[in-house]
């Protein structure tokens, strides 16, 4: 059944276009740094480590998923996550699956496992393509030594292992709003209306994490620690901020997991 | 026909808020069966086989299918039903070759196993008439192709009970006519068929049982034959109607052109009396009851029908044959 749903994933041509739209962004930002050579200002604000590729394509996969994290990613995830169940409810497949018959606990975790799967496909691509375009674009570290935040110097082994972290961080933070889709999902039959819903989550997060206010409630919000990943390119890592942030998304994961099994095995499916 | 019980509901109900669906029906369909489920629109006949498939839970009452519970033991039962549940559905980018397989990998293996695939997937191809399908997306199917490649889903691992809403929805009088003899050779050779429809004609050919809805209750249960005995009446189609409606003394309760009803009871003795007169007999027939003349005398309007204070819910009795 997990093998079918993420074939079901693989053989949809918008699941391949939205990895390719996911990766064009980046690219488009390698282009315009490498023709122009202007790079942000530090601490003008703008994407982490932007200032640091020029000259240096090594670090511009950590870089790339800076740009797509904040917004392009997670409506993706939401997008992806959001038709799961409503898709096939909306398609008239969801009865057929049921009757065949799937179980409906069974079909939920094939739903889910098949959305880790775009999570991981979609962030691996990014960092991948950006690996190839920032080298290709920005120089490859021989021109200048690449080196962590922290100012020390970083060996391309290192870098490597630090990237893939990065990618599995990022990953792991999509989950949380993978999560709040596919429990919306299971609610409605309509795959727009839950995808929306898993942004509002995820805008209402934004602000609040942002409002001074909402101090007692931001260190549970899911976007509280999506940028600490940040922290792992320091030296030495920081990994308080990135502990938290695990911890905090596997809670959103779980609740909403639970609230989704919930409604989805109590109800009528009428579509 | 053994008479082993396949599916049995006792007062099953469905409530939407405060709308009742479905208003304890006790179905009964046995083993051999043609059964065919009918009822206007909105009578509940899709809630009702959805209930019977797990897709909906009853409000209360029980129902057991293939000697299951449903819903609780749905999952034992539903290996060995085929089913189109309000009209077919598929992966429109997809091809039907496609779907099919997927539609097979996604549950239990069961008997039927996984080497045998492609195997079934070519023989229900061929039995619903979509061999030649190739490899275009389902997208590009007619509303009839796709009905096919819904029927075909529903056999491909030979179930041993066939609950089909609205099979024939959509498809040409040919189309008509395959299904109908693809269903009575499932059913010689042990098939099951309960089939929900509102086409009567599709029943009265196909069906040896039937169940009638109407607003939500069952109002009918019966073997066809018992419903379509005779009324006690003679028809005759005579060259002299006038003679003939003379001759028959006031017992003529109808007449159409050269068509005559009578309610006198014996064939015999209605020609007996024309001859005598002179008049020629070109047709003599005890008249039996229609299907549709049953279904209508016990269903009202169905509920895409909405008149001012005769809705569905009037008291049964208004709608008694008279």
């Amino acid at each position: 059944m997990i093998v079918v749903e993420i074939r079901k994933v693989l053989q949809r041509p918008r699941t391949w276009v939205t990895v390719l739209l996911l990766c064009l962004l980046p690219t488009l930002v390698a282009v315009l740094l490498a023709v122009t050579d202007i790079g942000p200002r530090p601490g003008e604000g703008g994407p982490a480590l932007l200032s640091a590729v020029l000259g240096n394509g090594e670090l511009f996969p950590a870089a790339a998923l800076a740009i797509v994290l904040p917004v392009f990613l997670p409506v993706a995830v939401a997008v992806v996550a959001g038709d799961a169940v409503a898709g096939e409810a909306s398609a008239g497949t969801l009865r057929y699956l049921l009757v065949r018959p799937v179980g409906r606990t069974r079909l939920l975790l094939a739903k889910l496992v098949a959305v880790c799967v775009f999570v991981l496909l979609a962030v691996t691509a990014v960092a991948a393509s950006a690996y190839v375009v920032g080298t290709a674009l920005l120089g490859d570290g021989s021109t200048r030594p690449t080196t962590t935040i922290s100012g020390t110097p970083l060996s391309t082994g290192e870098l490597a292992w630090r990237t893939v972290l990065v990618v599995g961080y990022v990953a792991w933070s999509m989950l949380g709003v993978a999560a709040v889709s596919l429990f919306l999902s299971t609610l409605t039959d309509s795959a727009l209306a839950a995808a929306m819903g898993g942004l509002a989550v995820l805008v209402s997060s934004t602000v609040l994490v942002a409002l001074d206010a909402a101090e007692a409630v931001r260190d549970y919000l899911p976007t509280r620690y999506w940028l600490a990943w940040v922290d792992l390119f320091r030296d030495p890592m920081l990994l308080h901020d990135v502990q938290r942030g695990l911890l905090v998304q596997g809670g959103w994961v779980v609740v909403m997991l639970v609230a989704a099994w919930a409604s989805f095995t109590t109800r009528d499916v009428t579509s | 026909m053994s008479g082993v019980p396949v599916i049995r509901s006792h007062a099953l109900t469905k409530r939407f808020g405060r709308v009742v669906a479905v208003d304890g029906i006790d179905l009964d369909v046995r083993e051999g069966d043609r059964y065919g489920f009918l009822g206007p629109n909105g009578s509940g006949k899709t809630t009702t086989v959805r209930m019977l498939l797990g897709l909906v839970f009853a409000t209360s009452g029980t129902a057991e299918v293939l000697g299951h519970r449903v819903p609780g033991r749905v999952a034992a039962a539903l290996p060995d039903i085929g089913a189109v549940v309000e009209g077919p559905a598929a992966y429109a980018h997809l091809s039907a070759r496609t779907n099919l397989a997927l539609i097979d990998a996604s549950g239990p293996p069961g008997r039927a196993g996984r080497r045998t695939r492609r195997r079934r997937i070519d023989a229900v191809l061929e039995t619903v008439g979509l061999a030649d399908v190739g490899r275009r997306p389902v997208r590009a199917y007619s509303l009839g192709m796709r009905q096919r490649l819904g029927l075909a889903a529903a056999l491909l691992r030979a179930p041993r009970l066939l609950v089909l809403d609205e099979p024939t929805n959509g498809l040409d009088p040919r189309g008509i006519h395959d299904v109908r003899e693809l269903l009575a050779r499932l059913n010689a050779a042990g098939t099951t068929v309960f089939m929900s429809s509102h086409l009567l004609a599709e029943v009265d050919r196909l069906c040896t049982r039937v169940g009638v809805m109407d607003a939500g209750r069952l109002v009918l249960q019966d073997d066809l034959g018992a419903l379509r005995g005779p009324t006690g009446r003679v028809l005759v189609r005579v060259d002299d109607p006038v003679t003939a409606v003379r001759a028959l003394d006031g017992h003529v309760v109808d007449r159409d052109g050269s068509r005559l009803v009578t309610e006198r009871s014996s064939v015999a003795d209605v020609v007996a009396a024309l001859v005598r007169v002179g008049v020629r007999v070109d047709e003599a027939t005890r008249e039996h009851r229609t299907l549709e003349q049953t279904v209508l005398a016990v269903t009202g309007h169905g509920s895409d029908r909405v008149d001012r204070a005769t809705g569905p819910n009037r008291p049964l009795a208004e709608r008694s044959p008279s």
